[in-house]
């Protein structure tokens, strides 16, 4: 087995990245599949990754009570600033958690006793183990395919195609939009908690715009339609960038460019690009 | 079973609705007719809750409409149709009607999370409601098809479908013969009319007057937001006032054809 250790000793932080970026591909594709555009995740996963990284180092708490902690808490401020923002739509919701994620990273940046301000927080007990990202990506997938095969993803969809007349077949629309925006941010601090833990060092400018852009992407260039999609965008994010390394300068130019195709040849996502290769009508019970 | 009372609605400084009274029998077909602009579609938002009065107040089973959630209108049994088709493109035709079986007050979001026993045996069973409503309007053998690829006709008759799924104690069909050829309509009017079971009301928008005069029990016209005429197919034939404002008009406002903002 020591392939597998030098393995590991070479690529241990990219598998795990590689983890904990379906798992923010995941909390995307929950709001987009409601039609939602939001650019707050990446906040979210500050704020969870501060949340669970506090617990363990100023209280000495274990790993999971932590990582619960950083998936509870952005999932409240989700539930608190959902209500008044997802009233908005299209890009004007997309500017609403734009800012709300820039408050985040500001509030972050300016609670130095406690966050460590822009220096960030250091020497975060290394607790993650790979297992750890696995069960959670395991159950975190479970659940959301179960979701979409259900009556919750059907009516998900159906507001993502029409709000108006979802509302009208007496289903409750925002209450759905905000169950997802709340779980959305759950996933994304609990993808927070457990990275801050594997990182070592987290630091406020990690969970900027940009990084919110990239998890935008994720979810966008796998496709909105299956959390496979999600899976897909999540894996070809991380691992791009990776297998160009080899092209030194140019390597985030022929990135960009290779995104660019996939979204001009397939715009609903890689994902739908594997549903046509399957037949066309899903079966029913009748 | 719907009442109006004095009705009034306005966009800025225009009156689209003005001091409108109105009631719908609790059985029958009801007709409200009106040329272009008249405020129809405006009375059916109205009712919905997509829109709220300015003034005036409309009751539903004795219960106030205005200022309820247009999700729990449905709940309470208003369902419609749109003038401009919306049904879920990108769904097959049982997923539609599926959706709007919906989840009624019992059902709550988290429940998925801890599969129910008997929770595959409601499934089987909402498919079988689902493809006998689709099989009453005659869409049954389309039920796996992507709703996007249906003909317009086919497509207002999912609307149909749809909105029948929500258990509807009053239907609100918003032109639902627009865009059909003389057979459609045809076709389309005997369903309507085997509809009319005697447990639902149903209140139809639409410019075909042959359409409107032969399903229709008692029609109301509307002319400029205001209710000019109401009484059966004969006496609004009759109607002096009616005539001048609609019935004497070009030919086109009765073939059908509706501007988008009646």
């Amino acid at each position: 087995m020591e392939w597998l250790d030098t393995f590991w000793a070479t690529y241990s932080t990219l598998v795990l990245s590689l983890g904990t970026n379906v798992l923010l591909a995941l909390s995307i594709y929950l709001t987009l599949s409601c039609g939602m555009l939001t650019v707050a995740n990446a906040a979210f996963m500050g704020l969870g990754a501060y949340t669970a990284a506090l617990l363990t180092l100023k209280s000495g708490m274990a790993l999971w009570p932590a990582v619960v902690g950083g998936t509870l808490l952005p999932a409240i401020i989700a539930l608190a600033i959902g209500r008044p923002t997802l009233r908005l739509s299209g890009v004007y919701l997309a500017m609403a958690t734009l800012a709300f994620g820039e408050v985040v990273r500001i509030i972050i940046l300016n609670s130095e006793e406690l966050t460590g301000g822009a220096l960030g927080l250091n020497a975060i007990p290394q607790l993650t183990e790979w297992y750890d990202i696995a069960a959670a990506l395991i159950v975190a997938l479970y659940v959301l395919l179960r979701l979409a095969q259900s009556r919750v993803g059907r009516t998900m969809l159906a507001i993502a195609q029409d709000e108006t007349a979802t509302e009208l077949m007496g289903l409750n629309v925002r209450a759905y939009k905000l169950f997802a925006f709340v779980a959305g941010a759950g996933l994304a601090g609990l993808a927070g908690g457990l990275n801050a833990h594997f990182t070592f060092f987290i630091s406020p400018n990690e969970y900027g715009f940009d990084h919110g852009v990239e998890i935008l992407a994720m979810g966008v260039l796998g496709g909105t339609g299956s959390p496979w999609g999600a899976v897909i965008g999540g894996v070809l994010i991380t691992l791009l960038p990776e297998m160009l390394r080899g092209l030194g300068d140019y390597r985030p130019l022929i990135n960009g460019l290779i995104l660019i195709v996939i979204i001009l040849y397939s715009p609903k996502g890689l994902w739908e690009l594997f549903r046509l290769a399957r037949p066309i009508a899903p079966k029913t019970a009748l | 079973m719907l009442t109006l009372t004095n009705v009034s609605k306005s966009f800025g400084g225009l009156k689209v609705l003005d001091e409108l009274s109105l009631t719908v029998a609790a059985r029958g077909i009801f007709g409200l007719i009106g040329p272009n602009g008249a405020g129809k579609t405006t009375v059916f938002n109205l009712i919905t809750g997509l829109l709220s009065p300015s003034a005036g107040t409309i009751e539903f089973l004795g219960k106030r409409l205005d200022g309820t959630a247009p999700f729990e209108i449905t709940r309470r049994g208003v369902a419609r149709t749109f003038q401009n088709i919306r049904v879920f493109k990108e769904m097959t035709l049982m997923e539609n009607v599926l959706v709007a079986l919906g989840d009624h007050p019992s059902y709550s979001v988290f429940s998925l999370l801890m599969p129910m026993p008997n929770s595959r045996q409601a499934e089987t069973h909402e498919h079988e409601r689902a493809g006998e409503l689709l099989s009453r309007l005659g869409l049954a053998e389309k039920a796996d098809r992507f709703a996007g690829t249906l003909s317009y006709g086919e497509q207002r008759r999912l609307e149909i479908a749809r909105a029948l799924a929500t258990g509807p104690k009053l239907l609100l069909l918003d032109e639902p013969a627009a865009g059909m050829n003389s057979a459609e309509k045809r076709t389309l009017m005997d369903e309507i009319v085997k509809l009319d079971d005697g447990r639902l009301s149903i209140l139809i928008i639409e410019h075909d007057m042959r359409f409107v005069m032969e399903i229709c029990q008692r029609i109301a016209v509307l002319n400029f937001g205001r209710l000019i005429a109401q009484g059966t197919p004969a006496e609004i034939r009759a109607n002096p006032e009616v005539v001048e404002a609609y019935l004497g008009q070009d030919d086109d406002l009765t073939d059908g054809r509706g501007g988008a903002a009646s």
